[in-house]
């Protein structure tokens, strides 16, 4: 029994909870990723090109609202990820037109292209203050949970009780349709092929008559879905504030090298290697050995290996190590 | 003379500018304008030395600008003795034991050759070490928070006058980029930036948190200023009659001798603010003078050369044999310390250090874009970005509304769109920010002072 007391102890806030944060910072890995292997550069906006999406998922579930459209239990804001969807895509195209497809036709060196992504970070961050604000923001509506903790304590009868939110769940599911879907199109298509042939020699890919305006259209497609959906399943999950968007970055780029940056596979694991290691590391794991040693055995003090106030320099730290001695991620990069 | 025409007007719009804000809105805005300025300036100055002599991102200017805000409190706060007896020993036993690591580190990786053998050393060397700091620190750092937690609650410092503190911070940023650049400079430059970006992070995170080195977000107030008080100069006999010097032509059409006593104390409140900004202007224009002239002597020096020399090709200069990795790390390490300057500066001007604002916005991509925009590779560019920046970033608020009003002079005043924008004018600074940086590097991608060779 107290084993059992132990394991839901550790499910319900370890498990559970990185499953969801980890599938959420995987989805800007990817797209991040992407954008390094087929346009060469560190895209400093991830973290506001997800707030912009977000943005826009909440106008429009405002809107929705207040037309008295919902999806009865499920958050209205599933009905508006689509038509945010539409406007991220615009908006990464027409920053691509404006801003990035100077330096590409003109082979900038990577860092050039970082730097202006810089500057594009500050226009997105100011759009998205200057539209909505700064605040705080809940957009979430429909049923919170799928399991309550105190039901779970009656039906079981264990001490332990294991919540699941419906945010948590609806996170999972539509990650794992989005990356099926996505790497069913970079395996199998022959766009997809192609992405994949540009992103590992470009000059061959041309040679082969690879449309490169193509490929570039595609892929800042494929970052403004990732970006919209991630964004607004973090917000649901959390809430919005473009401020935490914006620091959400240095995890998202963290999951991304850790994959081995411009393999979206290796992203995808890494954003799960990020979630899992910060919330395992700064745990209290009092109860759980309160749990599973005897009496005379149990700790006194929290045995939390870090405070939580540690947890983005958990996974800085997870970086640095990988950057160290594996600098091709632990996935290895470049092949996508 | 004609050759530095461009330089020479530059210069002079910009403090043309300053001296509007002192005509238009008041003298003690435009001079606190002035002294952010010369602090940007030290930062774009030390960042430049890094990316416009070598071409090595730095993106964690934040956290040398906070270790610099570190060495100011660390100097100029009086130490706790409570604290010390409470906890100083177990402290000091942490940092024999953290020096213990270091050689058991270097001893492990001098003892084998590269293998997983060595790692696991490393490893094991830190794990132990880490577990041993926790278990002698953690009673030290719960008896020193329990110290007078309202006011004190952490080691304090020395004591010394707080200017000691720009030297301090200096060496703190520079052992943290030591460290830093010894870790991270092979890595390729967007990695570098990334990885750079993430330690700053961390580095935020522990002064945040570490209560007994910094109070953390309870924030250090009231540090000692180099220059006098406002309330000092208010009663002292020299600067009443200096102020009533200064504004002889008003005070005599003032015939009631009652009113002309108000008056006069009303203005030298007013110039006592005044008076302690300029005395800042005058601190913070000694430290960029020095620093202008030794980074043009650098510059221009066979150093200089060997630097642009690894920064254009950095093959041919190590087929010179120029050590690359050695002059990287130099450089890496006395551009930091510049910026840990900067952030001593800061806190002193400030009179506070408050851990919870250093947001890499802030202290990280505005630099950049300073830099950038001012004109990489050249100093005086550094510095005139870091003026002009600065401006942009404190008169954008003024300037938006302006704008705005400008722009929906046909609206009503009850307009809710034209409120809305009313209300977010204080995010139009960081369109503009972007804006200028996207037009600068797309029309005029060296900058504003674009980097000149000589050949002397």
């Amino acid at each position: 029994m107290d084993f059992l007391n132990a394991i839901i102890l550790l499910l319900n806030y370890i498990f559970v909870p990185a499953l969801s944060y980890g599938s959420q910072l995987a989805l800007g890995a990817i797209f991040v990723s992407l954008i390094y292997g087929i346009l060469r550069f560190a895209y400093f906006t991830a973290g506001d090109l997800m707030s912009f999406g977000t943005m826009f998922a909440i106008l429009f579930t405002w809107y929705f609202q207040s037309l008295g459209i919902s999806l009865g239990i499920l958050p209205t804001a599933l009905l508006a990820i689509p038509f945010a969807i539409i406007i991220t895509i615009l908006f990464t195209l027409i920053t691509d037109k404006l801003v990035f497809s100077y330096y590409r036709t003109k082979k900038s060196p990577p860092v050039m292209l970082a730097m202006v992504s810089i500057g594009t970070m500050f226009v997105t961050q100011a759009i998205v203050r200057i539209v909505i604000g700064p605040f705080d923001r809940r957009f979430f509506d429909g049923e919170r949970f799928i399991l309550k903790a105190n039901e779970f304590k009656e039906m079981t009868g264990l001490n332990e009780g294991l919540s699941i939110k419906s945010t948590q769940v609806i996170t999972l599911v539509v990650t794992i349709i989005v990356v099926s879907i996505l790497f069913w199109f970079l395996n199998k298509t022959k766009t997809g092929k192609s992405m994949r042939a540009y992103s590992d020699n470009e000059d061959l890919a041309l040679l082969s008559g690879i449309d490169p305006k193509k490929v570039v259209m595609i892929t800042w497609v494929i970052a403004a879905i990732l970006a919209t959906i991630g964004g607004t399943l973090y917000g649901l999950d959390k809430s919005f504030k473009p401020f935490t968007y914006f620091n959400n970055m240095l995890p998202i780029f963290a999951a991304a090298i850790v994959g081995g940056i411009g393999n979206p596979f290796g992203a995808f694991l890494g954003g799960y290697v990020i979630a899992f290691s910060e919330i395992l590391l700064t745990y209290a794991y009092k109860k759980f050995f309160f749990y599973i040693l005897p009496e005379s055995l149990e700790p006194d003090s929290l045995i939390q290996l870090l405070s939580t106030d540690y947890k983005f320099a958990v996974s800085f730290s997870i970086l640095v190590i990988v950057l160290l001695f594996r600098p091709a991620g632990i996935f290895k990069g470049k092949v996508l | 003379m004609k050759r530095n025409l461009d330089v020479i007007s530059a210069y002079a719009i910009m403090l043309g500018l300053i001296i509007l804000v002192g005509f238009l809105q008041s003298w003690s805005i435009a001079l606190s304008i002035l002294c952010f300025c010369l602090i940007s300036a030290v930062m774009t100055m030390g960042a430049n030395i890094q990316w416009g002599y070598a071409g090595l991102i730095n993106f964690g200017i934040m956290g040398y600008t906070a270790l610099g805000g570190l060495a100011a409190v660390l100097v100029s706060v009086p130490p706790v003795k409570e604290a010390w007896q409470v906890g100083g020993l177990n402290m000091i036993a942490c940092v024999f034991l953290i020096a213990l690591m270091v050689f058991g580190v270097r001893f492990v990786l001098k003892k084998y050759n590269k293998s997983d053998k060595r790692n696991y050393g490393i490893a094991l060397v830190i794990i132990i070490g880490l577990i041993l700091l926790r278990l002698i620190s953690e009673p030290a750092i719960e008896s020193i928070e329990a110290v007078n937690p309202a006011t004190t609650g952490f080691l304090g410092g020395m004591g010394l006058p707080i200017l000691f503190s720009w030297i301090v911070g200096a060496f703190f940023a520079g052992a943290l980029a030591y460290i830093i650049g010894k870790i991270a400079l092979g890595l390729r430059a967007d990695y570098l930036a990334i990885a750079t970006l993430l330690i700053s992070e961390i580095v935020i995170a522990i002064i945040k948190h570490e209560d007994w080195l910094s109070r953390g977000v309870k924030n250090v107030i009231g540090l000692k200023r180099p220059v006098p008080y406002e309330i000092d100069l208010q009663t002292k006999e020299w600067f009443i009659n200096l102020v009533a010097k200064f504004n002889q032509g008003t005070l005599n059409l003032i015939t009631d001798a009652l009113e002309k006593e108000k008056i006069l104390k009303q203005l030298v409140i007013e110039g006592s603010t005044v008076f302690v900004k300029l005395c800042f202007v005058g601190l913070f224009s000694v430290v960029v003078i020095i620093l202008l002239i030794i980074t043009q002597k650098a510059l221009y020096s066979p150093w200089g050369r060997m630097m642009r020399a690894i920064r254009d090709n950095e093959e041919a200069a190590n087929a010179m044999g120029k050590n690359v990795v050695k002059q990287h790390l130099l450089i890496f390490v006395l551009g930091s310390a510049i910026v840990g300057i900067a952030g001593a500066m800061m806190v002193t001007y400030d009179g506070l250090f408050t851990p919870g604002s250093y947001r890499p916005m802030r202290y990280t991509f505005l630099i950049w874009v300073m830099v950038i925009v001012g004109g990489s590779g050249n100093n005086f560019g550094a510095v005139l970005g870091g003026f002009a920046v600065w401006f942009l970033w404190i008169e954008a608020a003024p300037l938006a509304l302006f704008l705005i009003n400008l722009f929906t002079s046909g609206l009503a005043e009850t307009n809710t769109f034209k409120i809305h924008l009313i209300n977010s004018i204080p995010y139009f600074r960081f369109l503009m920010m972007g804006i200028g940086l996207l037009l600068i590097m797309r029309y005029r991608p060296k900058g504003i002072l674009p980097e000149k060779i000589l050949n002397k």
